[in-house]
């Protein structure tokens, strides 16, 4: 199936949604997407930040959609057209829709430990407003530990129900949920039980924002300052191949490994996560490429071309020698 | 007054049994179309009468019935949406509590003709009576032999169940109804697949309202043709209305659609007129979701043409100077009545009701709400109208489900009207919350138009 999405066409199979046949372009024209995660089924259409503008239904039916479409529930048609950023529609919704997330979503960045691999962050420094229009409270909730390793933040929630898809999908029973409606509902455990399951870490790696933080790594460090080494060990619960998130010779977390849309490409276990904090648990495979966007490669030298200056001046390549061995030893 | 097909016998005594509902001629179109039809003939008599459904949209029943996909070994099912809990709108359950087995007569024949084995009546938990009254009606049914195995030895079986909900108002969108009645959280499900393709328990399902399930009787009693002689245009039929507000004579009304509405306000046999002889401010034509219109331009087109009591003439001039059909949930305001505030408490039901999946209606109802609650309190700003409009604006369309619409209507709709009474509510702000603004121009005749050179 032939789909064109902002003047750029590709072949798809048939039941791609357009966020997919995006995805597979890659680039700009790929539609943020906060609720959407391709490894969990049912998930998506909810956050509306995927919002595209289809120009041309299909060769079929060439009428364009009456409205916008999630492009991340949408299927492809064969000779569809669709409009991302080349649509004012599109951006315009987009903008309304990162203003209503960000309207009960505390701005506490410089104290929240997914600062600097938020998707909202992300989201809204490239859609939003600088000021808010919104003056009046925002809801707020207690901080509540579900299991010893899991905090549970409700303010900062976008109710994007990831998590609770994960608790479906991946672990063998579901015992937190979405309480109450509009805009009181909240993820909870009900009774504040436990989520005590194998897998149920993951909740935090699909979380978009701060909401599900790791008990392990909170407050420890800014991940900007730490290094991502890609790593594996043989596990009998999960395929064990994870991020080690290093500071000095610390492993100060262990996530499992995030592909370029922020989505766990494997899922893994808890003692994966939160018990094998040692370099020697671990089989190092190297350093982890990030993209040079994103502010985590901020701290990370060694990936940039060092100046040509220094390449072609022996004097002060010897005089950096030292610095280069250390920036370049991972 | 106009012909009554589906409250004809309303003032039998003892209608609501079956022994009179059967004596005055019920159940004779499950007769017939068990006995004499196929189930294809059936879905085309409902094509042929232009039914429209009756809960809001108006998307013709036949149609529907059409679309129903028809896979070999899979059952089917009708659900009736009883879960009415639109401000306004009491139709549903005037007919549920005081004819019963006209519903139950109506959901027979649908689900025959649909092909259905099981049938729900998805009720609003709030309505208990009711429930009741139709649990004593399926039972009375069944002694009789209009339901359950080989109805009246046709060989055509059909069990009825009555679901209470949770009395939720988003129950009432179609597939969150289908999510409640399988027992899980009442949130509306993401379309594509329609419930024709995929519905209940992922079998392809038809959802109707109560009226238009009951609407089914009379059609197939007179014939499609004969109904669709009723009414105007492509709105064909008969139609209940629940009138409230200031009216001297508020209630439920089975209007031919085509009434104008001047005649419908102040006709005799209708509400006639507003209340302790005041003047009539502005109505509300179809339950809380639709616009709110001055009533010069609720009595006139923009046009200067008489409005009717139609989905067409009420919908003419679109979103700029129309409202909607709805569900006939006929609001009249009189001359006292404060429109900022009926705006904001439309506005707090919506916050209210939001399911909070989807993030612009979540967050942007609860945001209306708080902005008008500060306009009717007299602590507003003049920046906050346009700022309400751009937040409907944000709203509208980009939403799952049409809840999300239906909140930013009517609020969009009342700064676009009342935009002066708003501005005074800013400007005599201390004013604004001992009294009310009073009529000011909005009953005036609307002004001649100018036809271009």
């Amino acid at each position: 199936m032939k789909v064109t999405i902002d003047g750029f066409p590709i072949e798809v199979e048939p039941g791609t949604t357009i966020l997919n046949a995006a995805r597979l372009i890659g680039g700009d024209i790929v539609p943020p997407a906060m609720c959407y995660y391709s490894k969990l089924q049912g998930s998506g259409g909810k956050c509306r930040t995927c919002l595209v503008k289809v120009s041309k239904g299909s060769e079929k039916d060439p009428r364009p959609m009456p409205k916008l479409v999630a492009s991340c529930r949408t299927t492809v048609m064969d000779g569809m057209e669709v409009q991302n950023i080349t649509s004012p529609e599109v951006i315009e919704a987009r903008r309304g829709v990162v203003e209503m997330l960000l309207i009960n979503h505390p701005l506490d960045c410089p104290v929240c430990d997914q600062a600097g691999e938020c998707h909202l962050q992300d989201l809204g420094y490239e859609h939003g407003a600088a000021k808010t229009r919104y003056e009046f409270d925002r809801r707020t909730f207690e901080k509540i530990d579900i299991g010893d390793k899991i905090q549970l933040h409700m303010t900062r929630c976008i109710l994007c129900y990831r998590c609770v898809y994960v608790a479906d999908q991946i672990t063998d029973h579901r015992i937190h949920g979405i309480l109450n409606r509009g805009d009181h509902s909240e993820i909870s455990t009900y009774i504040t039980k436990a989520v005590d399951n194998d897998f149920s870490g993951n909740v935090i790696d699909v979380c978009p924002v701060g909401a599900l933080t790791d008990k392990t790594f909170r407050f420890k460090n800014r991940v900007w300052f730490t290094k991502p080494v890609e790593a594996h060990r043989d596990c009998d619960k999960c395929c064990g191949k994870v991020t080690l998130w290093y500071k000095g010779e610390d492993v100060l977390r262990v996530t499992a490994r995030k592909d370029e849309y922020g989505e766990a490409e494997e899922f893994i276990c808890n003692t994966c996560r939160f018990d094998k904090k040692k370099t020697s648990d671990w089989v190092i495979e190297g350093p982890r490429k990030v993209s040079h966007k994103s502010v985590i490669s901020s701290n990370h030298y060694g990936q940039l071309k060092p100046p040509p200056v220094v390449k072609t001046n022996p004097v002060l390549i010897e005089a950096n020698k030292e610095q280069f061995e250390r920036e370049t030893r991972l | 007054m106009g012909r009554k097909l589906l409250l004809e016998h309303i003032n039998v005594p003892g209608i609501n049994t079956f022994d009179v509902y059967r004596s005055k001629g019920g159940y004779a179109a499950v007769e017939k179309a068990l006995k004499t039809l196929t189930p294809d003939e059936v879905v085309e008599e409902v094509k042929k009468s232009g039914l429209r459904g009756r809960g809001g949209a108006g998307f013709p029943t036949g149609m529907k019935w059409g679309f129903l996909a028809k896979p070999e070994g899979v059952p089917r099912y009708l659900v009736c949406n009883a879960d009415e809990s639109e401000p306004g709108t009491f139709k549903d359950r005037y007919l549920m509590t005081y004819i019963p087995h006209l519903l139950i007569e109506g959901m027979i024949v649908a689900s025959y003709a649909l092909g259905a084995k099981t049938s729900y009546i998805y009720v609003r938990g709030e309505m208990m009576p009711q429930i009741r009254i139709l649990e004593k009606a399926i039972a009375e049914a069944k002694n009789a032999g209009f339901l359950g195995k080989n109805i009246l030895g046709t060989g055509y079986d059909l069990e009825l169940y009555v679901q209470p909900g949770g009395g939720a108002y988003i129950c009432g969108e179609e597939t969150a109804l289908l999510e409640s009645l399988e027992g899980k959280r009442g949130n509306p499900r993401i379309k594509p697949p329609f419930p024709a393709i995929a519905g209940l328990y992922g079998c392809p399902t038809v959802v109707n309202n109560v009226e238009s399930i009951a609407a089914v009787v009379p059609i197939i009693n007179d014939g499609g043709e004969e109904y669709a002689k009723i009414g105007i245009g492509r709105s064909t039929g008969t139609k209940l209305i629940s009138a409230g507000g200031n009216l001297k004579r508020p209630g439920v009304y089975e209007i031919e659609l085509g009434v104008p509405v001047e005649e419908f306000i102040y006709g005799d046999d209708y509400c006639q007129g507003i209340a302790n002889g005041k003047r009539l401010k502005a109505v509300v034509a179809g339950g809380s979701s639709v616009p709110i219109l001055p009533a010069n331009l609720i009595l006139k087109t923009i046009n200067n043409e008489a409005r009717l009591m139609s989905y067409e003439s009420l919908a003419d001039g679109g979103f700029v100077s129309g409202t909607m059909m709805g569900s006939g949930g006929f609001i009249a305001y009189d001359e006292d009545q404060c429109i900022v505030r009926n705006t904001w408490n439309f506005a707090r039901f919506y916050h209210h009701e939001s399911c909070g999946q989807c993030s612009p209606c979540r967050e942007g109802t609860g945001w209306m709400e708080k902005v008008l609650h500060r306009l009717e309190y007299g602590h507003g700003k003049m920046s906050d109208m346009d700022l309400l409009v751009d937040v409907s604006k944000k709203i509208e369309g980009n939403t799952i489900c049409p809840l999300g619409d239906a909140a930013a209507w009517p609020v969009a709709s009342a700064i676009r009207h009342f935009r002066d009474e708003f501005e005074w509510h800013v400007t005599n702000a201390g004013e604004a919350v001992t009294k009310n603004y009073g009529l000011a121009n909005y009953a005036d005749p609307l002004p001649k138009l100018e036809t271009a050179e």
